[in-house]
């Protein structure tokens, strides 16, 4: 009889996901001991050294918690901090933060299914090496992402921490003109998100499904960046103010990174598949139809398929992003003024990772006196790590080699972010 | 001429406490990406690969400041693997925004992130690669700017010296013809105290510039504090400007602990 192995797995460094973290499997024979996501990212206290900072230094700041969505947390600051001065926006400057999300969304999600899951299928080490078989197609996806980079230029000056973002709007708007200027690349880049969904559709997936709760913004018209309710699949429908009511961080000594849970203990998902289960219907109909093409069915609840759903989001953003800029006149005033007073505001946008949720408190100075940030990573990491437990028994017979990749790729569905999450991999299966 | 075939030089990707976002610029090259991956061997590059190559490097890019004990030890390790060592981006020259730690009770900001403070490690300080190992270019800016990143690298390959200049953001103003904001607006700039390399992007966007790309080489931040004392700034706000991305950067930190003191 063979005797009953440990066997420990690790990944000392995850790679192709963005920040610092390991992995860990413990394993006795074939059944699972133990799954620890480790994240060693140094923590940089970003909600402790705010305090004291002015309201309108936010979205400079909180940009620098992610250098691959740094948008997404310039949205969330100044819609909490609008929502706490009680400041409405001018309807152009909503139509152009659609606009800015979309170059974010475009550039993220282009970058992750290209360079950082799509080698995985494959069984490349990354797309550098991807590209001497497939030099074409990652041409294509480097064109992709250049495409959503472009309109964060253009919006806001450059692609990483760009500078235009203010608390009532923009610093300064573009042209109608100028916007006119992208359309072309812009229809281009819809046709290759749908040669994209094609391309990723037809790939191996292994079959494996879990009963998610999903969790994510809904809006009653449409797919949502930055506003909405926060609804599940379970039935959930609250208020981004009473989102701490609901929902409650821990920390586990293996994690620099806090775990957020719903407040009775469960985990759950956001992001692309999230969004897409609760909000399919909001979709225009060439996401819609292309989503049917690819074989997606509602609700879509196999991780590894989260490449495909990536893919029917870029077809929604360049679709979207064609859409703000035909109806796109410039406001008045590119931003609102702003009057500080002593309260409080929260809100939570759309990152392209998922639901990024922030509270800040204000005083009558208008100095911030306390924050709080939920990245879609914390969310995500208690749920990653019950997706590795389950998945880990069904590959558990393979050659460790073999379960080490296939567990690093199951962490990569999620596109995690540890420079947020800490604001990650190493893996490590041990078996003895 | 010799018979062997030349090995493309081995370039290192290394990060500590930072956003990802400087390391990202050499992905968002992307006219650039596939023609860089060809003339050098990326070796080491976890953001981008699962294939790590050991050392040694010909070139180690180190993204990210010192924050813990553990990163501290690190650094002297990957210093040894490489043969020349480029720091890119604040928080790998100056500190970075978590710098701003440095002013205060790191024991207490921990106490307000985390509800068991004593599972986390962390240094007081928040401090550059220089302060720790030698380095042999520093490349500025929160984040850097990819076209000088890809200048960088390849005067390094050639041997010659990256040309960065390292004049003040006024400088490309004037090149660009913007009108300027602090004179004609009254809005508080540091443009003349910051080194250029952004495009001068904020003064672009109807904006005084924030400071992002550190100090120029010859900041005078006593004459730029009066002027914005003369704009109507008060201490505690012109303190707050010199302590943003580049906080730790000698020159700002001087600039910002002096308007602090008076």
């Amino acid at each position: 009889m063979r005797k009953q192995q440990t066997r420990t797995i690790k990944v000392e460094t995850l790679a192709r996901v963005e920040g610092e973290g390991a992995l860990y499997v413990k394993l006795k024979g074939d059944q699972v001991q133990d799954v620890k996501l480790k994240i060693y990212e140094p923590p940089r206290l970003f909600e402790a050294l705010l305090r004291g900072r002015h309201f309108s230094e936010l979205p400079d700041i909180v940009a620098r918690i992610c250098g691959i969505c740094p948008i997404a947390y310039q949205m969330s600051a100044v819609h909490a901090v609008e929502r706490a001065f009680g400041i409405a926006i001018d309807p152009s400057v909503r139509l152009l933060r659609r606009l800015f999300y979309c170059g974010e969304w475009i550039e993220s999600h282009a970058l992750h299914v290209y360079m950082l899951h799509a080698p995985d299928f494959l069984g490349y080490p990354d797309a550098i090496t991807m590209a001497r078989d497939y030099q074409s197609i990652v041409e294509q996806g480097l064109r992709l992402k250049k495409a959503g980079n472009r309109i964060v230029a253009l919006m806001g000056g450059r692609e990483i921490h760009p500078v235009s973002a203010a608390v009532g709007g923009f610093y300064k708007a573009p042209s109608k003109a100028a916007l006119k200027e992208l359309v072309d690349e812009l229809k281009w880049a819809l046709d290759a998100s749908l040669a994209t969904a094609r391309w990723v559709a037809g790939f191996d997936f292994p079959d494996f499904e879990q009963d998610y709760e999903f969790i994510s913004l809904s809006h009653s018209q449409e797919y949502p960046f930055n506003e909405g309710r926060i609804v599940s699949n379970r039935g959930l429908d609250v208020d981004a103010s009473e989102y701490e009511e609901n929902f409650t961080e821990q920390q586990v000594q293996h994690s620099n990174a806090l775990h957020s849970v719903l407040r009775g203990g469960d985990s759950y998902m956001v992001g692309p598949m999230a969004r897409f289960n609760l909000n399919f219907d909001k979709l225009p109909e060439v996401a819609r139809q292309a989503a049917q093409d690819c074989g997606l069915q509602l609700p879509c609840r196999n991780p590894f398929r989260s490449i495909v759903v990536r893919a029917i989001e870029l077809v929604f953003a360049c679709h979207e992003a064609l859409r703000v800029i035909h109806e796109y006149e410039p406001p008045p005033r590119p931003r609102a003024q702003t009057l500080a007073r002593a309260s409080t505001g929260q809100a939570a946008t759309e990152a392209p990772r998922g639901l990024l949720y922030h509270r800040y408190e204000i005083d009558q100075d208008g100095l911030i006196t306390s924050a709080k940030i939920v990245p879609p990573t914390s969310q995500n990491q208690r749920r990653i790590e019950h997706d590795l437990r389950q998945f880990v028994s069904q590959v558990a017979t393979r050659p460790t080699e073999e379960i080490t990749w296939k567990c690093e790729q199951a962490v990569r569905n999620y596109d995690p972010c540890i420079s947020c999450a800490t604001h990650f991999l190493r893996m490590h299966i041990e078996r003895n | 001429m010799s018979s062997k075939v030349k090995r493309r030089p081995r370039i290192g990707v290394f990060k500590f406490a930072s956003c990802d976002g400087c390391q990202l610029s050499l992905l968002d090259a992307e006219d650039e990406l596939l023609g860089v991956a060809g003339a050098v061997e990326i070796a080491y590059f976890p953001e981008a690969s699962r294939a790590m190559l050991k050392g040694p490097y010909d070139i180690g890019l180190v993204e990210g400041s010192i924050t813990t004990y553990h990163d501290a030890q690190r650094i002297q390790e990957v210093r040894r693997k490489c043969r020349i060592l480029i720091t890119i981006g604040a928080c790998a020259t100056a500190g970075g925004i978590q710098a701003l730690r440095n002013w205060k009770d790191v024991d207490e900001f921990i106490r307000v992130v985390y509800a068991t403070p004593k599972y986390i490690n962390t240094l007081k300080l928040s401090t550059p690669i220089a302060e720790h190992v030698p380095v042999d270019f520093e490349l500025r800016g929160c984040p850097i700017n990819k076209h000088q990143l890809i200048e960088v690298i390849s005067g390094t390959l050639a041997g010659r010296k990256p040309n960065v200049p390292t004049y003040s953001v006024c400088m490309e103003c004037k090149r660009k013809g913007n009108v300027c904001i602090a004179v004609a607006q009254g809005v508080s700039c540091l443009g003349p105290v910051t080194q250029a390399g952004c495009g001068a992007l904020c003064p672009s966007f109807d904006r005084g510039c924030y400071g992002c790309y550190g100090p120029m080489e010859s900041p005078n931040t006593a004459s730029l504090s009066n002027q914005l004392h003369i704009l109507g700034q008060n201490n505690a706000e012109i303190t707050r400007a010199f302590r943003g991305f580049n906080a730790w950067a000698w020159q700002f930190r001087k600039a910002g602990e002096e308007s602090e003191r008076t």
